[in-house]
């Protein structure tokens, strides 16, 4: 019952979040700051763990080939596949799940144990549009974000593949154009989109509705990405089960 | 003028406001004292309307608030300064920004209208070299500053605080509690403040109501506080024996 009322109260919020909006030239400044902060700010982390993992599915991918008959160019076709349909959308968001997602929850959680979204209603203003409408407006350019972690897990594949003597570079180049489908692409920007929506939306919830103090916002902080990562990869089964299946 | 009539909130199954009546005056400084758990924050939240009362009604300058709309309702608020407990200053900006927040919302002045706003109020709470300095890079006392600047910054018609005092030091309590009643006086505010300090009570007590187990038990001024026969009152009020002494000799002199 608890469950279904947190539900509802969520989807009350998303609605809250679009009404009586704030003055655009407040908004203006809050959008390109959040953007900063949410999207810019993550780019390092998302590089780093990119190309990684990437590195990491063309030396499994090597190592698992074992039948001489299986083509080398195998590698580039994994790596490819594997980085553009589920690591680049899927891994990346659990990743920001935790890094904006705890941002957001902390900062709004922290907004609400000191009074200062009392102090942004009784002023008259529309907290929820303030707070989370420029959260969600910078969170619309996170398929950037996977589309340069979708380049740069490919990269880290080729250079540990290339340079980890498990291929040539022609093998892994001619893998990565093999039976390309274009709507793979477009299938993991759909995903993208939707997965950037709940991430920024379910911590803001579990910021603006907390009640407590200081340990409370640190486990609201928690149960936020535990709940974005449920999520996620639920939402990720329906939407793959609806465009792939 | 602030009407209040049989207010009453309950939460669940705990009954916190079980039918508050009382008025408060334009120009006086208003205040709430009573118990932790008398319902005194519940009573200001109501007020301030973060909460709905469940039966009763409050009325600002005749008008009911439960009975304007949303967007009436909003306007209303504008009208309203607040000060919280723990002053609420928004970490991200700075003092300034603090102060300028809800000009840049809700009017349309140019920057530099903004701007000696900002100065003018900054300067009426005392404040005059701290404009770019955080909430974090300031002492407790100046954050009540800067809060009591955010609130009078719109001209509010109404102003209400939440232990305006609290964790100062004696001196600087005296001196928020003066500027507040200054302020009141200067711009004919009506203000409501809830209060644990009988210093307050004494200083600037205009009206006082006394909350008990969400019933009001005694209502009038720190003049009349002095004379109350009311048991409840006087073992609140006078609880420390500093307290009992000023007003045994009080009573004394009067005889």
């Amino acid at each position: 019952m608890n469950y279904l009322s947190s539900i509802g109260s969520y989807f009350i919020m998303i609605i809250e979040v679009f009404k009586k909006p704030t003055k655009w030239s407040v908004m203006r400044t809050l959008i390109l700051k959040e953007i900063d902060e949410l999207v810019y700010g993550s780019m390092g982390i998302i590089i780093f763990i990119s190309f990684f993992i990437g590195g990491v599915v063309a030396i499994q991918t090597a190592l698992n080939i074992t039948n001489p008959l299986i083509p080398r160019n195998l590698i580039g076709f994994a790596t490819r596949q594997s980085v553009i349909l589920e690591f680049a959308p899927t891994f990346t968001s659990i990743i920001m799940a935790g890094k904006v997602g705890s941002y957001i929850t902390s900062s709004i959680g922290t907004m609400r144990v000191t009074e200062q979204i009392d102090a942004l209603e009784i002023m008259g203003v529309n907290s929820l549009n303030y707070l989370v409408f420029p959260k969600i407006i910078a969170m619309l350019f996170y398929p950037f974000v996977i589309a340069i972690a979708m380049y740069v897990g490919i990269f880290g594949g080729w250079t540990a593949g290339v340079f980890g003597g498990f291929s040539s570079s022609a093998d892994f180049v001619e893998g990565l154009q093999l039976d390309f489908i274009p709507f793979h692409v477009t299938y993991s920007f759909v995903k993208s989109i939707v997965f950037a929506l709940l991430i920024a939306t379910i911590p803001s919830f579990h910021g603006y509705y907390m009640k407590g103090g200081a340990l409370e916002v640190g486990k609201a902080s928690t149960t936020s990405f535990v709940w974005t990562s449920v999520v996620i990869i639920i939402v990720n089964y329906i939407l793959t089960q609806l465009l792939l299946g | 003028m602030i009407e209040v009539d049989n207010l009453h909130k309950s939460f669940g199954d705990t009954h916190i406001l079980k039918g508050v009546s009382s008025s408060f005056e334009k120009g006086k400084t208003n205040l709430i004292i009573g118990q932790s758990g008398s319902g005194k924050t519940v009573f200001l939240k109501c007020l301030l309307g973060l909460f709905m009362p469940d039966e009763g009604t409050i009325s600002y300058d005749g008008k009911i608030y439960a009975k304007l709309s949303p967007s009436e309702q909003r306007n209303l608020r504008q009208e309203m300064g607040m000060v919280f407990q723990g002053s609420a200053l928004f970490d991200s900006m700075t003092v300034e920004g603090n102060v300028m927040f809800p000009l840049g919302m809700f009017t349309k002045q140019s920057k530099s209208e903004m701007q000696d706003r900002v100065d003018f109020v900054l300067k009426r709470v005392n404040l005059i070299d701290a404009h770019h300095k955080f909430p974090s890079e300031i002492s407790g006392g100046m954050q009540k500053r800067v809060a009591i600047a955010r609130a009078i910054v719109m001209n509010p018609k109404y102003l209400f605080c939440d232990e305006p005092n609290s964790g100062l030091d004696p001196k600087t309590a005296i001196l928020i509690d003066n500027l507040i009643h200054e302020i009141t006086q200067e711009y004919d505010i009506t203000t409501v403040i809830n209060t644990h300090d009988m210093n307050s009570v004494m200083e600037i007590g205009e009206k006082i109501i006394f909350l008990r187990n969400g019933l009001k038990e005694w209502e009038g001024s720190n003049k009349e506080i002095f004379k109350t026969e009311n048991e409840a009152v006087t073992d609140f009020v006078y609880s420390s024996e500093l307290f009992k002494k000023v007003r045994q000799m009080y009573i004394e002199e009067r005889n």
